[in-house]
């Protein structure tokens, strides 16, 4: 065991508040985006917003960026486990 | 050494029950967010249906989107991304001895998600009065697509309501125990944890809004 | 000491935890319990009514397949046994049996804790299995009774059919939930428990086998979680999402049920081969040949595993590009078992061998399994798996993996720990015979299945060409001298329980921490948290302080 087994990391309201002010403005670019028709690009657009905002709310209201690395280890497996579920489920899907 | 060990830990005996009591808030964290991997892969695998069928019916996704009204969703993804501040802050407030500033922000937090799910009432209230719904006389009409899209949207939006219950149940345990003072400014994993939990549950609305309304 | 073994000295004074003075009495010291040891003995208890009862149906269902026709039970009837014998063998037995025993039992005596990360979870997870247990069983008598769809629920037939597949469903849904749990406070446990001086690379080779079946736990079994609800979304309100008729995909059921289910059976191995990597250096009195190899390829097999599932699905109708890189990928996953075959092997070659029960359990599983593995390469590849797939052929396979591989060491872990969790000792003499003859009656019923399906014999079907008679009575006859073996060996174990001689604390010669406190163990495991110094298998010297705080005055 490393001995260790709290740890006080204290963020202050106003950088909760400005991750929300990003979260927000990131909300309203992804309503305006998906008026616009690129084809495809809106669709990945879309994702790159939504994925950009869980990033915001796992990094600070999460307190990832604080925690042990472990715990973002953790979480890259589970999304790297996800992501490869996708593609070999496609590799039917799209050659069928 | 073993005392050293057992000072940090804060681990006790208890004499007659012979159940030790270790304090780890790491570890607690740790658990948790292990928890959350489980629900963002139960999500998952209905996201791999979502791109799936999005995939076969891209024309039916789109026809069946209309039907939703892109407005409530983004106001519904507002009133999360404001709970989710609101539950972070409630945090920040009792660590820094702000009991009252964090039980308000607790309160806050379980009327917005009373608010979200009352919004989802409606809609999907409008839904079945239109006879959207499975089995139901419009969607007989419908494309195969639009079928799809719409057993998607009440499953998916569905579970992630009844998250949105379950943070509610657990938020309102942790705001008691915040007003009993048993979550004190150095003792509020419960609290970090049931927060950890709200902002998965505004995470994977995060993907659900654009996904089912932004689809033109 | 002469026979090879350092002279540790005797934990004594401390109160075994049978006998530990607690708040509760009775029953409910048990019901309530939150000691890791007592959870893992009640998982124990259960599980073995559940194997019992899943043994009894394969039984009959082996009675019935002794003619093409009725011997004993309708055709209805028949499916639905085998759907719950599946069902109660996979999710109650198989997947939680190695972790949900001696994964609790061991675990902390292992890393020198005194309990796992959350033990009152650790109890909600044991309900949660009883729960699941009891509603498996309730479904057999249920309105439409148990699903008779094979325990693979492949829709559409378990959309439409009137046994109770919700029910059936809904069991292996909550049992999901009990495994995930598990998943979660091992890993926790693993990492946060540790004693000092442990490093990842100087745990048991047990705890990493955990350590790769916990995350398996983790990312695979909601995937099921969600699939199963699916199901029961599906026969209740018809929504669509698998029915063809209304654009739904029956594929896609498939694959996230195999998304879960494949990686599942490495949840079923590896703490299994985690003991055999355990047992090995014990009886060989060696240090473990490639200790970091086998470590990191429990790692490897964990995540290859995910990678694999569509060679469940070969002839279903998926693309044929995603056939072949699925036979690929598939071929991938047997290097890292093959590591460990090698390296187990290389363990035992000029090791000191002492012959006992527990490493013959061990040397049949590496037979049993050697065999099992080959022939999951000759249905991974595409070509004869397309001859093969959907016969006795399959069955055959899973049974010498599953079974075969598993349930041995399930067996052996019995007799590997017995001693330790209930400080008594059983016949050694039975033991082996009650082995062999499992082993043998094993072999025959189940090679036989390779030949049978080989030669075209569909599984799941009730009645067959006359061509077929012969080797199904064989493989009846193979059937019931296995299960003779299991009730002699299980017979031995419960007169050891009852009559059996008093167990030292280390009657192998064991080199772990489990060894190095009392059989059975106190409360808290140890006196004091010990001091880790170096490997788990070193024979020539002392790797392990057991009271540090001691020593240091």
């Amino acid at each position: 065991m490393n001995g260790k087994t709290t740890d006080n990391h204290s963020i202050g309201y106003g950088t909760y508040i400005m991750v929300w002010l990003g979260l927000v403005a990131l909300t309203a670019m992804t309503v305006t985006v998906s008026g616009f028709n690129l084809g495809a690009l809106t669709f990945v657009m879309a994702l790159l917003i939504a994925i950009s905002k869980s990033m915001l709310v796992g990094s600070y209201f999460m307190h990832l960026k604080f925690e042990k690395t472990v715990f973002r280890v953790f979480i890259s497996v589970c999304i790297v486990t996800f992501i490869v579920i996708i593609v070999l489920t496609f590799s039917d899907l799209s050659f069928r | 050494m073993n005392q050293e060990a057992e000072a940090v830990l804060g681990q006790s005996l208890s004499e007659d029950t012979h159940e030790h009591v270790h304090r780890d808030d790491i570890g607690s964290r740790m658990g948790m967010w292990l928890f959350l991997l489980t629900e963002l892969l139960l999500f998952g695998g209905m996201f791999l249906l979502y791109a799936s069928y999005r995939f076969l019916y891209p024309d039916g996704f789109r026809a069946a989107a209309i039907e939703l009204n892109t407005f409530i969703g983004a106001m519904n993804t507002i009133i999360l991304l404001t709970s989710s501040l609101s539950v972070a802050l409630s945090i920040a407030a009792l660590q820094k001895g702000q009991k009252k500033l964090c039980i308000y922000l607790l309160y806050f937090t379980l009327l917005s998600g009373l608010v979200f799910l009352i919004n989802k009432y409606f809609e999907w209230g409008t839904k079945f009065q239109h006879g959207i719904y499975p089995k139901g006389p419009a969607l007989e009409n419908m494309s195969q697509g639009q079928i799809m899209y719409f057993g998607l949207y009440y499953v998916m939006t569905g579970l992630h309501g009844l998250h949105v219950i379950a943070g509610m149940v657990f938020i309102s345990i942790v705001l008691a125990l915040v007003i009993k003072n048993k979550l004190t400014s150095t003792n509020y994993t419960k609290l970090e944890n049931s927060g950890l939990y709200w902002h998965l549950v505004d995470i994977i609305w995060i993907f659900l809004f654009p996904l089912f309304y932004l689809i033109h | 000491m002469a026979n090879g073994t350092i002279a540790i000295p005797i934990e004594e004074a401390a109160v075994d935890f049978y006998h530990a003075e607690g708040k509760r009495k009775g029953i409910l010291a048990w019901l309530l319990t939150t000691d890791h040891k007592r959870i893992g003995l009640m998982y124990l208890a259960a599980m073995m009514l559940f194997f019992l009862t899943a043994m009894t149906l394969g039984v009959l269902m082996r009675l019935e397949m002794l003619t093409p026709n009725n011997t004993i039970m309708s055709a209805t009837t028949y499916n639905s046994i085998f759907t719950l014998h599946g069902v109660i063998m996979i999710f109650l037995f198989i997947i939680p049996g190695i972790p949900a025993v001696f994964g609790n039992f061991f675990l902390p005596l292992q890393i020198g804790a005194k309990d796992v990360a959350f033990p009152r979870i650790n109890l909600m997870s044991w309900y949660l299995y009883i729960t699941g247990g009891l509603l498996a069983i309730i479904s057999l008598f249920t309105f439409g009774g148990a699903a008779d769809t094979g325990w693979t629920f492949y829709v559409p037939y378990s959309i439409r059919t009137t046994s109770n597949v919700s029910f059936t469903v809904f069991a292996a849904f909550v049992l999901g939930f009990s495994s995930i749990l598990t998943g979660v406070n091992f890993i926790t446990t693993i990492h946060r428990l540790r004693a000092p001086g442990m490093t990842f690379f100087r745990m048991p080779l047990f705890v990493w086998g955990l350590y790769a079946t916990a995350w398996i736990q983790i990312l695979a079994t909601p995937v099921i979680g969600i699939t199963l609800l699916l199901i029961i979304l599906e026969r209740t309100f018809g929504i669509g999402i698998f029915d063809p008729t209304l654009g739904g995909d029956p594929l896609l059921y498939q694959h996230l049920f195999w998304i879960y289910s494949h990686p599942a059976v490495y949840i079923m191995i590896l703490p299994a081969m985690g003991v055999v990597s355990e047992i090995l250096p014990t009886f060989a009195r060696k240090d473990v040949f490639g200790y970091k190899q086998i470590a990191l390829s429990s790692l490897a097999i964990a995540m290859i595993g995910y990678l694999v599932w569509g060679h469940h699905m070969f002839s279903s109708g998926i693309s044929d590009t995603s056939r072949v890189v699925f036979s690929l990928l598939t071929f991938l996953v047997a290097i890292p078992s093959g590591v460990k075959v090698f390296n187990w092997v290389a363990t035992l070659y000029k090791g000191s061998i002492e012959f006992r029960a527990p490493l013959l359990f061990v040397l049949a599983f590496i037979f049993i399994f050697s065999i099992g593995g080959l022939t999951g390469l000759v249905q991974g590849a595409l070509s004869t798996d397309i001859h093969l797939t959907d016969t006795y052929f399959i069955v055959g396979h899973f049974h010498y993996v599953m079974f075969g591989g598993m349930g041995t060491i399930f067996f052996g872990s019995l007799h590997y720990w017995f001693p330790k969790m209930f400080g008594k000792m059983y016949n050694e003499k039975v033991a082996i015979i009650a082995c062999t003859t499992f082993v043998i009656g094993f072999n025959i019923m189940y090679f036989t299945m390779f030949i049978l399906g080989y030669e075209g014999m569909p599984r799941r079907y009730y009645s067959y060409l006359p061509q077929f008679q012969t080797l199904h009575r064989i493989v009846t006859v193979g059937s019931w001298i296995m299960v003779s073996g299991i009730i002699l060996m299980l017979s031995n174990l419960v007169r050891g329980l009852i009559k059996g001689e008093k167990a030292p604390d280390n009657p192998w010669g064991g080199t772990t921490l489990e060894w190095r406190t009392s059989s059975p163990p106190p409360v808290e495991n140890f006196e004091e948290i010990p001091l880790v110094t170096g490997g788990p298998y070193v024979h020539d010297r002392e790797t392990y302080v057991m009271h540090p705080d001691k020593e240091a005055r």
